[in-house]
């Protein structure tokens, strides 16, 4: 346990060292400051808008924002120091593989979930003074926790492509498609086989294919709760259909675990 | 009760078809320094990474302190194990200091001794500083002191003196001599052969993941029976003119005599007894020609293998 907080520690003033904490902070803040504001702009009002049309639009823009930066954040964790020759050097220590792996992300884990807690914390807060009302520490609290799920979900994606690859460009350009499958193509896919495949899937099992996309579970944590004028396109047929949040978030959880432990299985099998 | 530290049996590594460490045989005691040479891609690294149970053997067994170094039980034996790898770049954007503590913890030491590390290797001055900094010299001393970690009793350096300058050289072999005499064992990994012989107990020559030779010097020196240079001056071609010395003598150069080392002696007295000697120098073939006699042989031995293989 010691080795794991060790290096967690190091990982964690790597990511305050390199303004990783700052400037996720920085974005998410600005972001939802800004959204919760501006969000109904369009409509010609400027001020603080209902509470289920910011959630529903930051939801819709962290579910891009999120995975992009825990990418970038760990794509090269592994490959870096291998190429730097510092893995093999750590291998060669009291320290197991699993608790360097576990470290790492302890320690950038920490990163994304702080920073998260802190940016989306900041319009909670401003929110609250605004319209005074404590169902939005509920609301924000959910959108807080799977934000912090999908970026630690996508931190362990990267691992197994940090962890995968022999050279760091090619973990970045594996993490760029990663996250243009994810993020991108997976819902275009989904909503194709709605629109252009006549009887192709049942409401059931269009849900179910979301499951396999950590940020559609993200989107049908933060959207099914709300109005569903707010929402449309392929989540709104899946939200009718919707799974209760306990379900989701072990889904989500799930996201987190299984890849986690995938990369610790290719970290042992790899050989330096 | 005389176990040796580490022993090798027959350990080999292959990589799918590629055979990069065929069948070593070897042992080190404890308190000896084991001087490991040859070629880019000869196996040596591979060697190192088998003792350090970074990498487990395809055939054979290694024996680390007792236990197999790939196996849990050897676990806690880590940290009494120093490496300095051949190419490694600390976190560049760490300092010194930062650097040193983190790899102390991780073998649980703390600051204080991290900082008498770098102070035992002389960067003390750049610790505040950050590693991209550094030169290559201090690079490599801050991997030095990452190996020195814990006054390991095994300690296997790769390369460990490259880019370093004369004086830190010296220091650095002074270093080894001490943890010597303290009773730990080093493998000194190189291909810089000049100035490691006074240091080493024994060597062993590797090519193409093959054993070529192993022994102290003067025992590689005997086998490869390299004959000692003598050259005596003053003498004004009396040498050429002695039966029992001229045969020594090589075509170019009239004052310089090839002796096979157990002729050395009476050669000498020879030429002692000669008037007119004023000065004597005598060359015993050192560590860089017994290596370049290994390769050589083996080369050959090769060539007549493939010329044998297609006749």
């Amino acid at each position: 346990m010691k080795q794991i907080l060790t290096v967690a520690n190091k990982e964690f003033h790597d990511g305050l060292r390199n303004r990783w904490l700052v400037s996720i902070t920085l974005i998410f803040a600005l972001l939802s400051i800004g959204l919760t504001y501006f969000g109904a702009a369009a409509s010609g009002a400027v001020g603080v808008t209902s509470l289920s049309t910011t959630v529903a639009s930051l939801a819709s823009l962290a579910v891009f924002l999120i995975p992009l930066i825990a990418l970038l954040l760990s794509y090269d964790s592994f490959v870096g120091e291998q190429e730097s020759g510092t893995l093999l050097l750590l291998l060669t220590y009291p320290l197991s593989k699993s608790q360097l792996l576990l470290g790492k992300f302890i320690g950038q884990g920490g990163i994304i979930a702080f920073a998260t807690f802190l940016g989306f914390g900041a319009s909670a807060l401003l929110l609250y003074f605004q319209l005074g009302d404590t169902d939005i520490f509920r609301a924000f609290g959910l959108f807080i926790i799977s934000a912090i799920l999908l970026g630690l979900s996508f931190t362990a994606i990267s691992y197994i492509i940090s962890l995968s690859v022999s050279e760091k460009s090619k973990a970045a350009g594996f993490a760029l498609i990663t996250w243009f499958l994810f993020a991108l193509a997976f819902d275009l896919a989904l909503l194709a086989l709605l629109v252009g495949v006549e009887e192709g899937v049942t409401q059931q099992g269009l849900t179910q294919l979301m499951m396999l996309n950590p940020t559609d579970i993200f989107r049908l944590v933060n959207l099914s709760g709300l109005d569903s004028s707010d929402v449309n396109g392929a989540l709104a047929v899946a939200i009718n259909a919707s799974l209760s949040q306990v379900q989701l978030f072990s889904a989500l959880v799930a996201w987190v675990v299984l890849p986690l432990s995938l990369a610790i299985f290719i970290f042992k099998k790899k050989t330096l | 009760m005389n176990t040796p530290l580490v022993s090798l049996v027959e350990a080999g590594k292959t990589y799918g078809e590629l055979d990069v460490l065929s069948s070593m045989t070897m042992s080190l005691n404890e308190g000896e320094v084991l001087g490991l040479f040859g070629h880019n891609g000869a196996g040596k690294t591979t060697m190192m990474k088998l003792i350090l149970g970074v990498i487990s053997p395809s055939k054979g067994s290694v024996t680390v302190m007792g236990m197999a170094p790939d196996s849990k039980e050897a676990w806690h034996c880590r940290s009494k194990v120093g490496y300095l790898p051949e190419n490694v770049s600390f976190y560049e954007q760490l300092t010194g200091l930062e650097v040193l503590t983190y790899f102390a913890k991780l073998k649980g030491f703390s600051k204080k001794q991290a900082i008498d590390l770098l102070e035992q290797v002389g960067i003390t001055y750049a610790m505040k500083r950050q590693v991209k900094t550094y030169s290559k010299g201090m690079r490599q001393r801050l991997g030095l002191a990452q190996a020195f970690i814990g006054e390991p009793k095994l300690l296997l350096l790769d390369e460990p003196t490259v880019g370093l300058d004369p004086i830190a050289t010296r220091d650095f072999y002074k270093t080894v001599d001490q943890l010597k005499s303290n009773g730990s064992s080093v493998i000194l990994c190189s291909h810089v052969l000049p100035g490691v012989e006074q240091h080493i107990d024994r060597a062993m020559i590797l090519s193409t993941g093959k054993l070529l030779a192993m022994g102290t010097l003067s025992e590689l020196r005997q086998q490869a029976a390299l004959p000692v240079v003598i050259k005596p001056s003053g003498l004004n071609g009396a040498v050429a003119q002695d039966a029992k010395l001229n045969r020594f003598i090589t075509g170019a150069c009239q004052n310089t005599l090839m002796v096979p080392e157990q002729e050395k002696l009476a050669v000498l007295k020879q030429l002692l007894s000669l008037e007119g000697l004023d000065d004597l120098h005598v060359e015993s073939a050192n560590l860089e020609q017994v290596y370049q006699h290994f390769l050589e042989k083996h080369e050959l031995d090769l060539q007549q293998k493939t010329q044998g293989g297609q006749g």
